[in-house]
């Protein structure tokens, strides 16, 4: 059983990242099962995708503590979702805060750094990925989502190899994004060797 | 067998290809939309799809394909039901021929509704049978089936997945080939297909009679089911028997679990199995107490002494979604074993982050077009469904009421009934005018009201994913047909005063206001401007930091999720930006101008 959660802000493109995970335990013959945010909340509110791959499992939701992956699009995302991280659960997350209208509108500004820190803080293994790399090198920030995906494969956590994610592209995308999603994905697996 | 990742609505959409549905109607709504766009895109070229203009329409057309002996499908939203619930509670009455399964997506939280109105009760109270599936897999199989029992007992069935059923995705092992269903065509029989009083009297008797037939029937159905022993027992329909399943997996104390697919005729005799020789049961269902007033009623009607619990007493929450957690903390008091404490996380003040119009959305250069030329007017702003409900957000605040689809229009009145000297406006979506717009605009200028009407067009539906509607000229057939022109169709229910404006031009949209305002009586003002997610962005901006002095104008008044602050200026995220230079018209410095190539 291997449970991973994806949050994120509507418009990143957890959705995607969430089905090629789901894609790739499918590939393998195992059983899988999503769940998505879909529909007003996409509008650049939260966003939180559950994927729980293996044996077959019942509820469509995580429950707390049991994820073994957090993908966190965004850094105080991430933070919102570690109640679900199991003990030996392991976080990927981007560097790059997203601040919400109200914080513009207001001036409270929240400071990503400090939700990496805060991460860093969990005692768990963390990979912190350059969102501004991912963009330099792809070209868009569309390509993070794909990124994330690299590093969290590299963690292991996932259970799934670079190839698997490359074999899933093109089932779950066209071919015109797939070079630019082989990029990201590799960006995302450098990120996390090492950590 | 191939085995393939489907979303609950895709699951429901195949599994009605397989069954041979012959028509497929229906109206987008949050969580129910995928059905009849998956039905669409892998229609094997003999069902007929459309979008319907509302859900009454999709119902009724639904409805006549049944007449002739069609397998048909409507799909819609709880709340869509609501709009549809006429002809569905005389159809009761009339009875179909070819099977028709009335698809209607709850939303329990609710995630992305008005209302957590529960749709098992519009099958007590329209005395129809509702199937109600606990994952995708199940929903794959059990919409074949509702086609079933509607043909055996020759009536209209409810099938209601919730929110978490039809966005929820899972492998679904696929079944080969499909079971063609040729209709038989329309028999003329005004002694069936005509509803008149002697008629209603007969069938209201023939109903009752078979709604115990259909308990009894629902008792074998393999979907409600039985499973373990002992003196307590847990009840749980929907969804929430996957989280009871998964909360109870290592619990360690023996129960006795009800499952319940038919919520309602309820399946009794089943009911009357599981009760026997217990103590105690616990309902774990979402939205209304549905399964636990059925299981209350038999225990005071066969006197037996079992205690039910669930939301009337208190033990499980009466709003909201149910989870894992939930159900295992109500459990474990309720079973007797120890629910793991969460251990406590404090972390750093988290942002709010509410949903809000994307960069570039044309409604807010709308909303800001009415605020400036209103600026110091007494007005009030009645809003509608869709994104532009999220103009209610600072700083647009835009958005006085919202009721329901169409409702904009209509409040405005009665608001101006009894403040005439305000200056009363409606805001209402392409897709939501033709919905349940149009009578509305005709009730004013009937009725000689003085309002604004202002028609959002964006040429699509987008809020639940852009969907084409009567003005866009498409069918889901891939048709294209006559548009229906909202500015001639104003003219002939005879609004006087129609001005359209590009919404993106400030001083044109506060001029098209002024005008619409000026006019007596009943005035409209068309903003034209496609949704960002169906054009393609325009130049970005960027922000001149000489020329920027900090006065935040364009974030304070604008609210652009692409505007933010940065070393005490303004700065546009490329990422977000569309080009739309809305911004650009607000900044009173000109700082802001398009991106040097």
């Amino acid at each position: 059983m291997m449970n991973c959660i994806l949050a994120g802000v509507g418009g990143q493109g957890t959705v995607l990242a969430s089905k090629l995970i789901a894609q790739c335990a499918m590939n393998k013959g195992l059983h899988a099962r999503t769940a998505e945010t879909i529909g007003m909340a996409q509008r650049g509110g939260c966003v939180v995708s559950h994927v729980r791959v293996g044996e077959r499992s019942d509820s469509p939701l995580i429950p707390l503590r049991s994820a073994h992956v957090l993908i966190g699009f965004e850094p105080s995302e991430a933070v919102r979702c570690l109640p679900y991280l199991g003990e030996d659960g392991v976080i990927v997350v981007s560097d790059k805060a997203i601040q919400p209208v109200t914080a513009s509108l207001s001036g409270s500004r929240y400071d990503g750094e400090e939700m990496v820190d805060f991460l860093r803080k969990q005692g768990k293994r963390l990979v912190v990925l350059d969102a501004q790399e991912v963009v330099r090198e792809c070209g868009t920030s569309k390509a993070l989502n794909v990124a994330l995906l690299g590093a969290a494969v590299q963690s292991g956590a996932l259970g799934f190899s670079l190839e698997d994610v490359e074999r899933a592209l093109p089932q779950r995308m066209p071919q015109k994004f797939i070079p630019m999603n082989q990029k990201a994905l590799q960006i995302g697996a450098q990120a996390a060797r090492g950590v | 067998m191939s085995c393939k990742l489907l979303m609950g609505n895709e699951a429901i959409a195949l599994g009605a290809i397989h069954a041979g549905v012959n028509v497929v109607t229906g109206y987008p709504g949050t969580p129910s939309t995928e059905v009849l766009e998956t039905v669409a895109k892998n229609n094997p070229g003999d069902i007929y799809v459309e979008w319907s203009v509302n859900e009454k329409s999709a119902m009724e057309v639904a409805a006549g394909a049944a007449y002739a002996g069609a397998r048909s499908m409507v799909t819609m939203k709880q709340v869509g039901l609501n709009v549809a619930s006429d002809p569905l509670m005389s159809l009761e009455y009339v009875g179909v021929k070819g099977g028709m399964v009335v698809m209607v997506a709850d939303d329990p939280g609710p995630i992305s509704s008005q209302t957590e109105q529960d749709t098992r009760h519009f099958a007590r109270f329209s005395k129809l049978p509702v199937f109600d599936p606990s994952s995708p897999e199940e929903a794959y199989r059990m919409i074949g089936e509702a086609f079933d029992y509607s043909e055996k007992y020759g009536t209209p069935v409810l099938f209601r997945p919730t929110t978490r059923i039809c966005h929820g995705c899972a492998s679904v092992e696929l079944m080969e080939g499909r079971r063609e269903h040729q209709p038989e065509g329309f028999v003329k029989d005004t002694s069936r297909w005509v509803i008149f009083p002697k008629l209603s009297y007969q069938n209201h008797l023939k109903i009752e009679k078979r709604q115990g037939v259909m308990g009894e029937d629902f008792s074998a159905y393999p979907r409600n089911r039985l499973t373990g022993e002992g003196r307590k027992g847990i009840a749980a329909g929907g969804v929430s028997y996957a989280y009871a399943c998964e909360a109870l997996k290592d619990c360690g104390q023996p129960y006795r679990m009800f499952k319940v697919a038919t919520p309602y005729p309820f399946p009794e005799k089943l009911a009357l199995e599981f009760l026997k020789g217990l103590d105690e049961v616990l309902v774990v269902e979402e939205l209304d107490p549905v399964i636990e007033r059925e299981l209350t009623y038999l225990c005071g009607k066969h006197h037996l002494p079992v205690k039910i619990r669930g939301k009337l007493t208190g033990d499980m929450p009466q709003a909201g979604e149910n989870t894992v957690e939930l159900v295992k903390a109500a459990a474990a008091g309720f079973l007797g074993f120890a629910a793991e404490e969460n251990a406590p996380v404090t972390p750093p003040p988290l942002p709010v982050r509410p949903p809000v119009l994307c960069a570039g959305c044309p409604h807010r250069a709308s909303f800001y077009a009415v605020k400036q030329a209103m600026k110091g007017k007494k007005a009030v702003f009645s809003g509608d469904i869709g994104c532009y409900t999220l103009g209610n957000a600072q700083p647009l605040d835009m958005v006085d009421t919202c009721l329901c689809m169409g409702a904009g229009v209509t409040v405005a009145q009665g608001l101006h009934r009894v403040e005439p000297d305000t200056v009363n406006f409606a805001f209402i979506g392409d897709s939501t005018f033709f919905h349940t717009g149009i009578p509305g605009v005709i009730n004013a200028v009937y009725n000689e009201t003085d309002f604004v009407l202002i028609v959002l067009d964006n040429s699509t539906t987008a809020m639940t994913g852009h969907q084409p509607h009567p003005g866009t000229g498409k069918t889901m057939m891939g048709e294209i047909s006559q548009k229906i022109d909202i500015e001639g169709l104003l003219r002939a229910i005879g609004v006087q005063c129609v001005v359209k404006a590009n919404p993106l031009e400030l001083q044109e949209a506060k001029d098209a206001v002024l005008k619409a305002v000026a006019h007596k009586g009943v005035s409209a003002v068309i903003f034209e401007a496609p949704c960002i997610a169906v054009t393609k962005p325009a130049p970005l901006l960027q922000v001149d930091k000489d020329k920027c002095t900090g006065c935040k104008r364009c974030i304070r008044e604008l609210g652009c999720p692409a505007l933010a602050v940065e070393g005490g200026k303004a700065f546009i995220e490329p990422s977000l930006c569309y080009g739309c230079t809305f911004c650009a018209q607000v900044c009173p410095f000109d700082a802001i101008g398009g991106m040097e190539q």
